[in-house]
């Protein structure tokens, strides 16, 4: 039983990966006033980037570079078409979710040839599991042995960075001068043009760590998780983190508990596959996927909770003019 | 403000047109980059779209999903909703198809079958639109993102619907028993062949015609209706509708019933029409290019026939044109797709003000 909960719970980091960093991102773009329904788009995009300069080049690290710079050049279009055009930021998304899923098929085709799939990646190409010293040798210990060297070592990078990115943000957004500035953005963005702030600067600038942010999901999936790009492989990942991210309320710890929740259910959905509980009978697997969804909807529905976004988001800010 | 200064055929000819030119611009510039000559690719797809009757004929029956789906994105959008979750409200609409030909096959007749799966379509779809709408008129909560929950919500549920209950028996294919063909909607070429009339083999079938009644029903219902007048009311200014005694939640429900309904006829085309059985994905993103076809159609039926049998035309030719050049892959044709929802739809400012400014200073000039 506790070998199982171990095994689960480690699958559970894996799979929360590209939700927390998706999930922070969408919390820096949507707490600056911008929505994000692209960061599907985004994680694809640089899912794709990563995996084919990581083949090319070899190295894991340039293709997570070349992730970032998709993922952050999707998101400079999603702010030239809603911070200066003042266009609809979803059809804005909707726009970049489309024009990546037919691009990244078309390119990788163009490029690799291998029916939309990047050649499979090997070595240094890809990011390996870390493992922690005296992993092996604690592993025997009772309880703490398996939780050290099976949950929490033998990880890769991405993983440990995900999970510090959150304190990190939450430093960012309620400790610094510029998260300040960013929550002020998206509740009353004229109160934050009064003070001489640009509006516009700040809500770039927060699509830009969006970008990154959704850069390191997308290299995760591609050169960490897999190895290699396939056809439309971040399936609705943006989308949960969008879930998740209202879940928690665009806060960064709550944010976390959803991503983890989410991933912990998806974890369980694939252990309880043809399992029949005493009682209850087969559960279908289906019932289990769908709860993130069916969570966030009831949360939104004010039947858990409340979730009230920040008040600008979805506006375009029209500086007035005299 | 200076509206009505500007020329009318400037809103919705000149810059539509622009900022499709611009769409198809940046296309080419894509295919020149994968090292084909984009001229020579244009021509490939518009032979394979308009060049020969079966070309034709397939062009159009993309074009009625597409009609279906940008119907149900621009009623939604009249009244200032998002519903993005045509993809769901067709699957569910298919689905309501599905359980009225399986149930009604082998003892009834075409012609009582036919209106019933009509009415199937769209009350699954509409239910399905409903939830999103009560969540959203009564709740506060915000219709994209249940719209989008409710589409994976969907998927999964026909999953577990197909694969444990409606799964042929000892097949191992997701997909349900094919339909007696009582149930099948008669393919058009099928219907016009008696009259000495030849359009060639394709899947264009009775539903074309339903999209187009569709669409004279939706430009009579918003524009020559008190019920279209309060949902342009609502779409234009909610305090102003609420002010003038309309009841917002009432009309947003409404929307969203019409909407899902419009979407859920997508079920007829694909499930009744050409696959005859009920099957995995069968809408393939035909919800989601609906936003590209409203905006592109400006949310007016004439408009979305148009923008549908243009991407139809851009489905059919991008299949054909994949045949001829190999290196291009047909999702090409989704990359054009959200090339237009950018370019008409996020960017619609961009030329938008600059050129209704020209106008205005040349009319007061």
């Amino acid at each position: 039983m506790f070998e199982t909960l171990i095994l689960m719970l480690d699958a559970t980091m894996r799979v929360s990966t590209p939700l927390i960093f998706a999930a922070l991102a969408g919390l820096y773009s949507e707490r600056a006033g911008i929505v994000d329904i692209g960061l599907e788009g985004k994680i694809l995009g640089s899912a794709f980037a990563a995996a084919a300069a990581a083949s090319v080049f070899g190295s894991a690290w340039i293709g997570l570079c070349f992730g970032i710079m998709a993922s952050v050049g999707l998101a400079m279009i999603h702010g030239f078409a809603c911070i200066t055009h003042r266009g609809d930021h979803i059809v804005s998304g909707v726009a970049i979710n489309t024009i990546v899923a037919g691009l990244t098929v078309t390119l990788s085709m163009h490029w690799f040839g291998m029916g939309g799939q990047t050649p499979a990646l090997v070595g240094d190409a890809r990011f390996l599991d870390i493992t922690f010293p005296f992993a092996d040798a604690i592993a025997s210990v009772p309880v703490i042995g398996p939780i050290y060297s099976n949950l929490l070592s033998g990880h890769n990078i991405l993983v440990y960075l995900a999970f510090a990115m959150v304190p990190v943000t939450y430093w960012v957004i309620y400790k610094t001068r510029f998260g300040l500035r960013l929550r002020a953005v998206g509740e009353n963005p004229h109160a934050v043009d009064t003070a001489g702030i640009s509006v516009s600067f700040i809500r770039y600038r927060a699509l830009i760590i969006c970008g990154i942010l959704c850069g390191l999901a997308g290299a995760y999936l591609s050169t960490a998780h897999n190895a290699g790009f396939l056809k439309d492989m971040s399936a609705g990942k943006g989308y949960m983190a969008l879930a998740a991210l209202i879940f928690g309320k665009w806060r960064p710890v709550p944010v976390l508990l959803a991503c983890l929740l989410f991933g912990f259910l998806d974890a369980v959905a694939v252990r309880m596959q043809g399992v029949v509980i005493p009682g209850i009978g087969e559960v279908p697997v289906q019932a289990i996927e769908v709860l993130p969804y069916v969570l966030t909807v009831l949360l939104l529905a004010g039947f858990i909770g409340k979730a009230v976004g920040p008040k600008a988001i979805g506006r375009p800010y029209v500086k007035e003019r005299a | 403000m200076s509206q009505a200064k500007v020329p009318t055929w400037v809103n919705i000819a000149l810059i539509p047109v622009l900022n499709i030119m611009l769409a198809f611009l940046v296309s080419g510039l894509v295919i020149l980059a994968i090292g084909e000559n984009p001229i020579e690719a244009a021509g490939y797809l518009i032979y394979g779209a308009f060049g020969y009757d079966e070309g034709i004929g397939y062009t159009l029956y993309y074009a009625t999903n597409l009609i279906f789906t940008g119907l149900a994105v621009s009623v939604a959008f009249k009244g200032g909703l998002f519903n993005i979750g045509g993809e769901g409200q067709a699957y569910i609409g298919g689905l309501g198809v599905g359980l009225i030909c399986l149930s009604l096959d082998h003892t009834m007749p075409f012609y009582v079958i036919a209106p019933l799966a009509v009415i199937g379509a769209a009350v699954f779809g509409a239910a399905w639109g409903y939830i999103p709408a009560y969540l959203q008129a009564r709740r506060g909560s915000h219709i994209v993102i249940t719209t989008i929950m409710f589409n994976f919500i969907a998927s999964s549920l026909m999953v577990y619907l197909i694969v444990n209950w409606l799964k042929e028996d000892g097949r191992m294919a997701p997909n349900s028993r094919t339909f007696g063909e009582n149930a099948w909607l008669p393919y058009l070429h099928e219907l016009l062949s008696p009259l000495g009339i030849d359009i060639g083999d394709s899947p264009l079938n009775l539903a074309f015609i339903w999209a187009l009644l569709c669409c004279v029903f939706v430009w009579g219902l918003i524009w020559h209706t008190r019920w279209g007048y309060q949902l342009r009311t609502l779409g234009t200014n909610p305090t102003a509708a609420r002010y003038a005694g309309i009841d917002t939640a009432k009309v947003t429900i409404w929307a969203m019933l019409i909407s899902g309904g419009l979407a859920g006829f997508v079920g007829l085309n694909e499930i009744m029409g050409v696959n005859h059985n009920l099957l995995l994905n069968f809408t393939a993103g035909y919800g989601f290019a609906g936003i590209a076809v409203a905006l592109m159609g400006r949310n007016h039926p004439i408009g979305i026939i148009l923008a549908a049998i243009l991407f139809g035309a851009l489905y059919q030719g991008g299949a054909e044109l994949a045949f001829e050049i190999p290196t291009i892959t047909p999702e090409i044709v989704v990359v054009i797709q959200g090339l237009v929802i950018l370019f008409s739809g996020a960017l619609e400012h961009m030329f938008k003000d600059r050129i209704e400014g020209f106008f205005i200073r040349r009319a007061v000039a």
